[in-house]
C-alpha cells in the first residue's frame, strides 16, 4: 500500500538505534504497512516531546511524513505503554523476545493485521500473565502459523504416515514431528514425548484460554520450548538474541533461589 | 564502499573509505570530509592525524572505574577527597562528564560501557558488570546510584543490576525520573507523568 505524503498509523515500536547527534531510527510494526524503519528527529534530547512516546514496546499513534529514505515521525501519542512489562525484568525480557521474533519474521512494508493483533495481544498478556513462558509458546506457535511456517504435528513430516500415540521425534529440518522410523535418517531429530506432542497440538489448535488452562511445567515445558525454539532457529537460519538473555535470567534466578 | 574511479586519487579514495567506517557518516559525508581534509593546511591535518594516533596509544581504561583515562587509576579514582562509599553507575564515559558538570556529586563512578539490549544480543557479559561486583567486595561501598539512561535499555540494565546487587546488602538508588526542565506538561507521556507525580516534593518556603 503506498502511503500519502502525511499519514497516520498505529504502531508498536520494536527497536531503535541511534542516528547522528540526537536522532533515532525506529523499527516500527504497523497493521497497515507492516514493518518499517522511520526516523525520529531530536528524540535523544531530554526536552524532546516525543521520546517518551517512542520507547520500544509502546503502542502509539504516529503521524508520519514521507521522507527520501525513511519516513519521519511528525507527531506521536501513546495508546498503550504496557507498563508492567517495563517494571519487571522477566516480563520485559519476554516482551523483547516477542518483538525480536516479529522483527525477524515480518516482511517490510506488507500489511499484517492478524499478526499485528497477535503481537499486541501477546504484549498485553505478558504484562498480566502468570505463566510468561507458556504465553510465549502460544505466541511462537501462532506466529509460525500466520507466517506460513506451521509445524506438521498430525502426520510424520518425513513419510506422511499418521503419528502413533507413543514417543516420536521432532525434526525442524523436516518441518515438524517425524515417526520413529524416519527419525533415524534425519539430522537434528530429537525425541518428542507423547505429552510434548499433545501440548504442541494444543498450542496449534486451541485458543489462548485453552492453552493456558493446562499447566505445563518442568521437563515438559522445557521440551516444548526446545522443540519450538529449534524450529524457529531452523526457519530463521539464525539464533534469537533475546533467548540467551531469558536463559541467563532463568539460570541466575535458580542460583539465587538455591543460595537463599 | 570503495567507489574510487580513475578520477579519484588512490590516497583520497582510501581516506573516503576510512571515513565511511565512522558512525553516522554516509558515502556523501565521507567524500565531503575527505575533500575538506585535502584542502586543510598541512599543519592542521598533521595535528588531527597525531591526535587520532595519540588517543589510541595513550588513552586506556581506568582499572577501577573503567572510565577512559591516560593515567591508571584515573584522576577521579585517585582523588582522596571523594566519597568512596558511593558509586554512580553510568552507561558511557560521556555520562560521567555530564554528572561532573553538575558539581553536586563527590562520589565515585563506574562505567558499564553500554546497556543491556537483548534484541541486539548485548547481555550483562558484554558490560563491565563483573568489575563492578569486584569493587563491591571491599565492603567499603554503602550506596550504588544507578544512573543508566531512562530508556528501555537503561531500565533493563538498572533492573538487572538491582537484582544482582540486592543480595549484597548495599543501598541501591536510581536517578529521579520525571519532567525535564523546559518540557511541556501536555506533551508528557503517561509513564513520565506518573513518575513525576510519584516523585513530587514539598515546596520549601
Amino acid at each position: 500500500m503506498s502511503a500519502p505524503r502525511m499519514y497516520k498509523t498505529e504502531a508498536v515500536i520494536l527497536r531503535q538505534r541511534r542516528l547522528g547527534e540526537a536522532d533515532r531510527i525506529l523499527c516500527i510494526y504497523t497493521p497497515a504497512y507492516g514493518k518499517m524503519d522511520v526516523k525520529a528527529r531530536g528524540v535523544r534530547k531530554t526536552t524532546s516531546r516525543m521520546s517518551g512516546h517512542l520507547q520500544p514496546l509502546t503502542r502509539c499513534m504516529l503521524q508520519l511524513a514521507q521522507g527520501h529514505v525513511n519516513d519521519v515521525v511528525a507527531g506521536c501519542e501513546t495508546l498503550e505503554s504496557f507498563q508492567p512489562l517495563r517494571e519487571n525484568l522477566d516480563r520485559l525480557s519476554r516482551g523483547l523476545y516477542a518483538a525480536e521474533l516479529i522483527d525477524r519474521f515480518a516482511p517490510e512494508r506488507m500489511h499484517s493485521f492478524p499478526t499485528y493483533r497477535l503481537f499486541v495481544e501477546t504484549l498485553r498478556r505478558l504484562a498480566e500473565a502468570e505463566d510468561l513462558d507458556q504465553t510465549l509458546r502460544f505466541f511462537e506457535m501462532r506466529l509460525l502459523d500466520q507466517c506460513g511456517f506451521r509445524p506438521e504435528l498430525e502426520a510424520c513430516s518425513g513419510c506422511g504416515s499418521r503419528l502413533e500415540a507413543l514417543d516420536n521425534s521432532f525434526a525442524p529440518i523436516s518441518g515438524g514431528a517425524v515417526c520413529h522410523v524416519c527419525a533415524g535418517g534425519i539430522a537434528g531429530a530429537r525425541v518428542l514425548s507423547l505429552n510434548g506432542l499433545k501440548v504442541l497440538r494444543l498450542l496449534q489448535h486451541g485458543s489462548y484460554n485453552d492453552a493456558m488452562r493446562v499447566r505445563i511445567e518442568g521437563p515438559l515445558a522445557r521440551e516444548v520450548e526446545t522443540h519450538l525454539r529449534s524450529f524457529i532457529v531452523s526457519v530463521l537460519e539464525r539464533d534469537v538474541n533475546a533467548a540467551a538473555f531469558i536463559e541467563r535470567l532463568r539460570r541466575e534466578g535458580a542460583r539465587h533461589a538455591v543460595e537463599a | 564502499m570503495n567507489e574510487s574511479t580513475p578520477a579519484t586519487a588512490a590516497p583520497l579514495a582510501r581516506l573516503i573509505d576510512e571515513l565511511y567506517k565512522l558512525p553516522g557518516i554516509g558515502p556523501k559525508s565521507a567524500q565531503r570530509l575527505a575533500y575538506y581534509l585535502l584542502r586543510m593546511p598541512a599543519a592542521e591535518a598533521r595535528a588531527l592525524a597525531s591526535a587520532i594516533v595519540e588517543v589510541k596509544e595513550r588513552v586506556t581504561f581506568c582499572s577501577i572505574c573503567q572510565n577512559v583515562t591516560e593515567v591508571d587509576p584515573c584522576r577521579i579514582c585517585m582523588d582522596g577527597e571523594r566519597d568512596r562509599s558511593i558509586i554512580c553507575v553510568v552507561e558511557e564515559p560521556l555520562d560521567i562528564l555530564a554528572i561532573e558538570r553538575t558539581q553536586s556529586y563527590r562520589g565515585m563512578h563506574h562505567v558499564l560501557h553500554g546497556a543491556i539490549s537483548p534484541i541486539d544480543g548485548i547481555g550483562p557479559e558484554d558490560l563491565k558488570v563483573s568489575e563492578l561486583l569486584q569493587r563491591l567486595r571491599s565492603g567499603e561501598v554503602r550506596e550504588i546510584i544507578l544512573a543508566t539512561n531512562p530508556n528501555l535499555e537503561g531500565e533493563a540494565t538498572a533492573m538487572y543490576l538491582t537484582r544482582l546487587l540486592r543480595p549484597l546488602g548495599v543501598l541501591i538508588t536510581r536517578l529521579a525520573r520525571g519532567l525535564p526542565v523546559g518540557g511541556d506538561l501536555e506533551y508528557a507521556d503517561d509513564l513520565t507523568l506518573k513518575r513525576a507525580l510519584e516523585g513530587r516534593q514539598e515546596i520549601e518556603s
